[in-house]
């Protein structure tokens, strides 16, 4: 769907570009998102909602052991139902080639490495018909023993070479024993977070089409190009032969970043049937086949001297992977650039479980990490006598620890200062355990957070017509972030030109390479492509008018990206929350929220408020209410679906404050654009368990911080 | 042996028109809409009644429309999200929500909609929620709309806490609900 609007005047591009520019820019206004009337009357199309001719559906059938292999699967149990055209299984599955990630190889052998792997799928020429034939399917296993429990002293525990996405496992400097054991104030403290899944709203789904040699898929992802480049390798096809439409995508929070089973089992079915087949995941097969997080337990210790100044600051995570592909977060490496300590350390330890795969999920490693740093950074501030805001900034860096590499822009300390104001912090009273209103205990709590603001290379499109509009082509998505809009508004910038004379084209894996919307990186990745084609564009119409079929121009930022100076790129945050405990339940309500970022240039103030906000309310959800519980004996998880685990709803979600600090960050990208869908979580859980920790005078090392943890832990 | 289906003939009362099926009885009212008549605009977010995504107003007061069999509602008359906006203009509620910024990925939307037209209907009819205060004197909720005109946010959300957001739109959510409950 492009954002076209009616009532345009006639002008060539040339005479709209030759016009005085704008006086005021588009970037950093107040504009409503330009697909919410088609989100609000229900018209946005999501990956499993194209009606083709001739559909037919697919169901998937999930393993339920936790290791193994399958003895025998009775394709006649499934026949039986009325309707089933076919059962695939690793018997007859067509061979994939390894797109470089092995989750991806769907059916290829008799394996079963984690509960809840796919089996089978059956398909069936309705969705109703499907699932009664995959209920049906029979089944066996040679089952044995499993191994899914995360625990420090596991014998397979190993350093791992690299951690998320690629940063080394372990940083240090200094001889941080000596450091800590001569310092005046010493904390060593152990912090656990568990399993999480991201649950988008939308399902994963994905139905394809095949055209001859020519594969046609939509699907739910959070960057088309990376999954036609996935499904080109596994099927082995050209790249041309693949396109992967992703016009609107009901969030990802990282479980979408790259492609997922229901495309590679839609791909295998339609080619096998030769007819288009959907593959639309349940909500409990997302807590299989999707990716989560990591569950993290994290040792920190830091040491101080009498000015609060920081002597040791040692960060160690253990995490969980899969026995299919190694994925370690990067839980420990925002204590690498947060502090200005005399001695560093940060490592990782990993194993490999018989479980699913933990992958991305929002601001991952930031955010487990974070609730184990900004936690113990409270605890230090108690134990120095320090307020915990002015510990912060008492070890304010001004390079990075231990590299002495510079920041492209950093102000935690102006985040800081403007969030004590807003919140009232100078009226605190810094003693545990003092304020109650009736039953309940209330108390205030700070954190600070941070999220990295790279780019990556994109390619960007921008065709001239000869009508005098503008139609930029990138394969961007728009999971939720308002990239539609704000890419919209770079663009009528970068061209000078009022938006309503573009269309902007995305979630199209013809438009070419381009960012995923992950890693708070796609609106700054896909702005600096848009400028730059902008600029090129601009220029060659001066240069030689605009031709009868118009003009087009494609712009790369590879070189740009890779020529960027070696710099700490961030964005900041800090957060503060009061918080009522139930002193004889246990129970914690957030009574407020308050967030000041700073993230360079904001291109749209009502979307990033919202972006920032919806961080901060999945902050409070990872505080109070998420966690996916492993069934040691079976190896599932038990509360796999949104009854049993529980996000945040509207009851659990006070009002929240956000804003944020002017920042002119030229060293980033020509835009000044940072990423902000990552940093409004981290911290936020941290900030709540200080609260807590301010309310009752019981530290809350564990999340989630539930009645039962509040009642009986840090006393 | 193939077990046949079971199959119905059914006319359902959807937006004011109405529309014959042939069903297979196991048929959800989410399914028919979004699979035979192509009204997408109600949700799947889970099956299982514990998202809100698939929000409907059956006779006007909201359901779960994956929670539904379509041949048990063949009586009623059924509105979603494609049937609020007339002659080209927007719902109040639809309206509220693109001025508020009540959305982000778009995929809550029209259940949170949906339910939010109905749970304004049944604080208006002086139905009690957990929060609702009892009357002075009485173990008796009061009448919520009767104590406080405005409807107050904590009435908001706990009504609406049957839809969840995960792009955590719910405060931009309340906004708009509470600026059409007050109009």
């Amino acid at each position: 769907m492009t954002s076209t609007l009616s009532s345009l005047e006639t002008l060539s591009p040339l005479e709209t570009l030759s016009r005085p520019a704008a006086t005021t820019r588009t970037v950093g206004t107040w504009l409503s998102r330009v697909d919410a009337i088609a989100k609000v009357t229900g018209q946005a199309r999501y990956a499993g909602e194209f009606p083709l001719d001739d559909l037919a559906f697919g169901w998937l059938v999930t393993a339920t052991v936790a290791r193994g292999s399958i003895a025998s699967i009775d394709h006649a149990s499934a026949y039986a139902q009325y309707g089933v055209l076919a059962v695939i299984d690793h018997t007859n599955a067509e061979r994939l080639t390894d797109p470089g990630d092995a989750t991806l190889l769907q059916l290829q052998d008799d394996q079963v490495r984690h509960w809840g792997q796919v089996v089978a799928m059956v398909i069936a020429e309705t969705s109703e018909q499907a699932r009664s034939g995959a209920e049906a399917l029979v089944v066996r296993y040679q089952q044995q023993e499993h191994d899914v429990l995360l625990a420090v002293d596991h014998p397979r525990i190993f350093k791992p070479d690299k951690v998320n996405p690629a940063y080394p496992a372990e940083v240090s400097y200094g001889d941080i024993d000596e450091a800590f054991a001569a310092a005046a104030v010493q904390l060593d403290q152990w912090y656990r977070t568990p399993a999480e899944h991201n649950n988008p709203m939308e399902p994963h789904a994905c139905t394809a089409r095949w055209d001859g040699q020519h594969l046609t898929v939509f699907d739910s992802n959070q960057g088309a190009y990376s999954v036609r480049t996935s499904l080109a390798k596994l099927f082995s096809l050209p790249s041309d032969a693949v396109r992967v439409l992703s016009d609107y995508v009901g969030g990802g929070f990282g479980s979408k970043g790259t492609a997922r089973v229901p495309a590679v089992l839609a791909t295998m079915a339609s080619r096998a049937l030769d007819r288009p087949v959907r593959v639309s995941l349940t909500r409990q097969q997302m807590y299989y086949l999707t990716g989560y997080r990591t569950p993290t337990i994290q040792q920190v210790r830091l040491a101080a001297d009498e000015h609060g100044q920081l002597q040791a600051l040692d960060h160690l995570a253990y995490s969980q992977t899969s026995q299919i592909l190694e994925f370690a977060e990067q839980t420990a490496v925002m204590s690498r650039m947060m502090y200005a300590s005399r001695t560093l350390r940060s490592s990782h330890r990993l194993v490999a479980l018989d479980v699913p795969t933990p992958r991305w999920m929002r601001a991952p490693g930031e955010a487990p990490g974070a609730f184990a740093l900004e936690s113990a950074m409270d605890e230090l501030a108690e134990l120095a006598g320090i307020d915990p805001i002015e510990l912060r900034i008492i070890n304010e860096p001004q390079v990075e620890p231990g590299t002495g590499r510079g920041y492209s822009s950093r102000n935690l300390v102006g985040c800081l200062r403007q969030g004590a104001l807003l919140f009232g912090w100078s009226e605190r009273d810094r003693r545990p355990g003092v304020r109650r209103d009736g039953r309940w205990l209330i108390g205030t709590g700070v954190a600070a957070g941070t999220y990295p603001a790279n780019n990556a290379p994109t390619t960007c499109t921008i065709q001239a017509d000869p009508d005098g509009t503008f139609e930029v082509r990138i394969t961007a998505s728009d999971i939720g972030t308002g990239a539609r809009t704000a890419l919209g508004q770079v663009a009528a910038d970068a061209l000078q030109v009022p938006i309503d004379r573009l269309r902007l084209r995305l979630g199209d894996s013809d438009f070419g390479q381009a960012m995923i919307a992950g890693g708070s990186m796609g609106t700054a990745s896909w702005s600096w492509a848009i400028v730059k084609a902008a600029r090129e564009l601009r220029q060659q119409l001066s240069e030689h008018g605009l031709g009868e079929d118009g003009l087009s121009v494609t712009a790369d930022t590879r070189a740009d990206v890779a020529a960027a100076t070696d710099l700490v790129r961030h964005s900041y945050g800090a957060q503060f929350a009061e918080v009522r405990v139930d002193e004889a339940t246990g129970e914690v309500r957030i009574a407020r929220l308050v967030g000041v970022f700073t993230a360079g240039q904001i291109v749209n103030p009502i979307m990033a408020r919202s972006q920032f906000i919806g961080g901060m309310t999945m902050g409070i959800s990872m505080a109070l209410h998420e966690e996916s519980i492993m069934d040691v004996q079976f190896g599932d998880y038990v509360n796999h679906d949104l009854a049993g685990y529980h996000i945040a709803a509207h009851a659990d979600v006070p009002a929240i404050e956000v804003s944020w600090l002017a920042e002119d960050d030229d060293q980033t990208n020509p835009s000044g654009i940072k990423g902000i869908g990552e940093v409004g979580i981290v911290g936020t859980a941290a900030a709540i368990a200080n609260a807590v920790w301010h309310a009752t005078g019981r530290r809350q090392r564990e999340l989630p911080i539930r009645p039962d943890r509040v009642l009986r832990n840090g006393r | 042996m193939t077990n046949l289906p079971t199959s119905s003939s059914i006319t359902l009362q959807i937006n004011g028109a109405a529309h014959y099926l042939e069903l297979d009885n196991r048929t959800t009212l989410l399914d028919a809409l979004r699979e035979q008549l192509d009204l997408t605009g109600a949700k799947k977010g889970c099956d299982h009644g514990q998202c809100g995504a698939c929000t409907v107003l059956l006779d006007g007061r909201r359901a779960n429309a994956c929670l539904l069999l379509a041949v048990a509602v063949a009586d009623r008359q059924i509105t979603t999200i494609e049937g609020l906006a007339n002659d080209q203009q927007l719902h109040p509620m639809q309206q509220a929500f693109i001025a508020h910024d009540g959305l982000q990925c778009g995929y809550c939307t029209p259940g949170q909609i949906c339910s939010a037209i109905g749970m304004l209907a049944e604080a208006r009819a002086g139905w009690p929620s957990a929060v609702t205060a009892p009357a002075a004197g009485s173990a008796a909720p009061t009448d919520p709309l009767v104590t406080d005109p405005l409807l107050p946010d904590d009435e908001i959300r706990e009504r609406m806490s049957g839809n969840l957001c995960r792009c955590g739109a719910y405060v931009n959510i309340v906004a708009a609900i509470s600026e059409v409950a007050t109009a």
